[in-house]
């Protein structure tokens, strides 16, 4: 029916009020075009060896075809140890997923308005804070003779040697944590939403039965809330590759690169640091085909477990 | 009787459902909320008393140092630089995102669905960073102001929030001024703007916060001294706060009154109060709105789950 509407239409002659539409969305779609479209329009300089200096002179720029793309091969070891700490570090995001549904049922069981409000306030704060502010945060907190160090001190009887910030060998960890305080209050807020409109005549219809408040979490607060955590599940394994780049850039320094540098970091270290911009592209390329791969995956999956897709 | 012993357990298994359940969130709300106040208090504290231990409140707090910061021009330069970017991006996007929002509502307009998805793409495709670092320096955008407002004048996932509400008001209003013959423009500025307000103030905040917290073009594209934002300027500080310390230091003692009390007080300038207190004053502005507007952030959240 649409269709035939618009075929109909376009045979008329288009009215002075469409042609204005018309002139107004060229001028959006050229912005979008001229900031998002161009820069990958920009992928053409992973088929050459892409030198600054020459610019879009592309008769001086050396052309080298795959060569780019087979150079990541060529040198796997390196994007198999990047690819690696992606992974690890998305994956115990992804162990974490849970954590927010549970938080929001903690949240529905508190009764006390004012607490719950005051609650729901400081923990979602964090997560409009800057990384570089969190680092700012970081470094006072686990410095030598920060907060960190003299409660464990107090406890443990042992002096701080090696702050977590250059730690690699709780960097993992470290970093998973310090992600999860940042975003777990947020992120519990859809939940909590979702508690909310749960019907109900549910809990009153499962009171009468004789089911205890433990009991309605576990055969009906969870299971409504199984489709909202699917969601995001789902969508978070479709990010896998693109594990927190702010994150990583700012806390990234020499003792902890083996376990930091991650995917997105490695590729743009390659290209603003080590001005290998071409490489840096087609290591792009393939980190963006294999997140979209990911994503259709998600909501092919989506659609057969849900009956709905994702995106 | 069964029963009764039954329904004894189960308020015994509620109350510690209840006690765990407050005794968690009391812990985070801790976990949270102390960090930033131990930054504060170091930022507040001498320099022998941020080295003794955990406490709440130091005992002889000075605020010298954000008098220094204050006066140190580097700094409040950067300051009127985010603040400008952030007002400027922040109504830029507002109004350009709800006008194609708008405009993709709009039945009349041709080829509405194409548009529509022409946007939409760019959420799941885009160049990544070193092509847009490319790009925006074959703009002429390098070492400019303009890199903080241009290229962040419309976000595409905004516009699916917008279009959603406005999708959600009833037609009635906009056609009736439509009869009465007011154009797209008109409709859209006495119209949909005004209507909008609830969901415009839910985005100006994301942006605000978002464009607020930015630093990526300034680390890229801006090596000018001053065209620094807060945030870089704080990641700066961070890095060198022993020779921003000194400098703030000498500078302080270079006055015209150098009493012994100045004296006394320039030793509070130390690096880990320069750091501390530059940490503050960031995210001071973030500080004072969010407790008030929490609930418009929380209204974000809740659109953002429909479906573009």
């Amino acid at each position: 029916m649409n269709a035939q509407s618009i075929s109909s239409k376009r045979r008329k002659r288009l009215t002075k009020e469409q042609w204005l539409l018309l002139a107004i969305a060229a001028g959006f779609m050229a912005y979008i075009f001229a900031f998002n479209y161009v820069p990958i329009a920009g992928w053409i300089l992973s088929f050459f060896k892409y030198k600054p200096s020459y610019g879009l002179d592309f008769s001086n720029q050396v052309f080298v075809g795959l060569d780019n793309f087979a150079k990541l091969w060529r040198e796997r070891d390196e994007l198999i140890r990047v690819l690696k700490n992606t992974i690890i570090l998305s994956s115990l995001s992804l162990l974490c997923s849970p954590l927010p549904m549970l938080l929001a049922i903690m949240f529905s069981e508190i009764k006390n308005k004012t607490f719950l409000r005051v609650a729901q306030t400081v923990t979602t704060f964090p997560n409009f804070i800057s990384w570089i502010i969190i680092y700012g945060v970081c470094f006072t907190v686990f410095s030598n003779n920060g907060v960190w160090a003299k409660l464990s001190y107090f406890f443990t009887g042992k002096k701080q040697v090696m702050g977590f910030l250059s730690n690699p060998d709780t960097a993992y960890v470290f970093h998973t944590l310090l992600e999860q305080w940042k975003v777990l209050g947020w992120n519990s807020i859809i939940y909590c939403a979702a508690i909310a409109g749960i019907d109900a005549s549910l809990y009153e219809a499962a009171q009468i039965d004789g089911a205890n408040r433990i009991m309605q979490i576990w055969h009906i607060t969870i299971p409504e809330l199984m489709n909202t955590f699917l969601v995001l599940f789902l969508l978070s394994i479709s990010s896998l590759l693109s594990s927190g780049f702010d994150h990583y850039f700012v806390f990234y320094n020499p003792m902890v690169a083996d376990k930091l540098l991650v995917l997105d970091l490695w590729t743009y270290r390659l290209g603003i640091s080590q001005g290998d911009y071409s490489f840096s592209i087609a290591a792009g390329i393939m980190r963006t085909m294999v997140s979209l791969v990911l994503l259709f995956s998600m909501n092919a999956i989506s659609r057969k477990v849900r009956g709905n897709t994702i995106v | 009787m069964k029963k009764r012993k039954n329904s004894i357990l189960i308020t015994r298994d509620e109350k510690l459902l209840r006690i765990i359940s407050y005794l968690f969130v009391v812990v985070y709300v801790v976990i949270c909320f102390y960090p930033f106040w131990n930054v504060f208090v170091n930022s507040i504290a001498n320099k022998e008393e941020s080295v003794r231990g955990v406490y709440f409140f130091p005992k002889a707090p000075t605020i010298k140092v954000y008098r220094d910061l204050l006066f140190d021009g580097s700094f409040l330069r950067s300051v009127g630089i985010s603040f400008s970017r952030t007002v400027l991006s922040t109504v830029g996007c507002l109004v350009f995102s709800a006008m194609f929002a708008f405009l993709i509502t709009q039945e009349n307009l041709p080829y509405r669905k194409f548009i529509y998805r022409f946007a939409i793409i760019t959420m799941y495709v885009s160049g990544g960073i070193i092509p847009w670092y490319l790009v925006m320096k074959a703009y002429g955008l390098y070492n400019t102001f303009f890199v903080y407002v241009v290229p962040n004048l419309l976000g595409v996932y905004y516009c699916i929030l917008i279009k959603t509400y406005i999708e959600s008001l009833p037609p009635s209003l906009i056609e009736a001024a439509k009869i009465d013959g007011a154009g797209f423009v008109t409709v859209f500025f006495k119209i949909v703007l005004p209507l909008s307000k609830p969901i415009l103030a839910t985005v100006a905040l994301y942006q605000a916060v978002g464009q607020w917290n930015a630093y990526q073009d300034n680390y890229l594209l801006v090596q000018d001294q001053a065209l620094q934002t807060v945030q870089m300027t704080l990641y700066n500080y961070i890095h060198n706060a022993e020779s921003v310390a000194k400098a703030m230091q000498q500078a302080a003692m270079s006055g015209a009154d150098i009493t012994e009390l100045a004296k006394n007080a320039a030793n509070a300038t130390t690096a880990d109060t320069v750091r501390n207190a530059t940490t503050v004053m960031s995210m001071l502005p973030i500080m004072m709105v969010y407790p008030f507007l929490q609930k418009y952030f929380a209204k974000g959240i809740m659109m953002g789950a429909v479906k573009g």
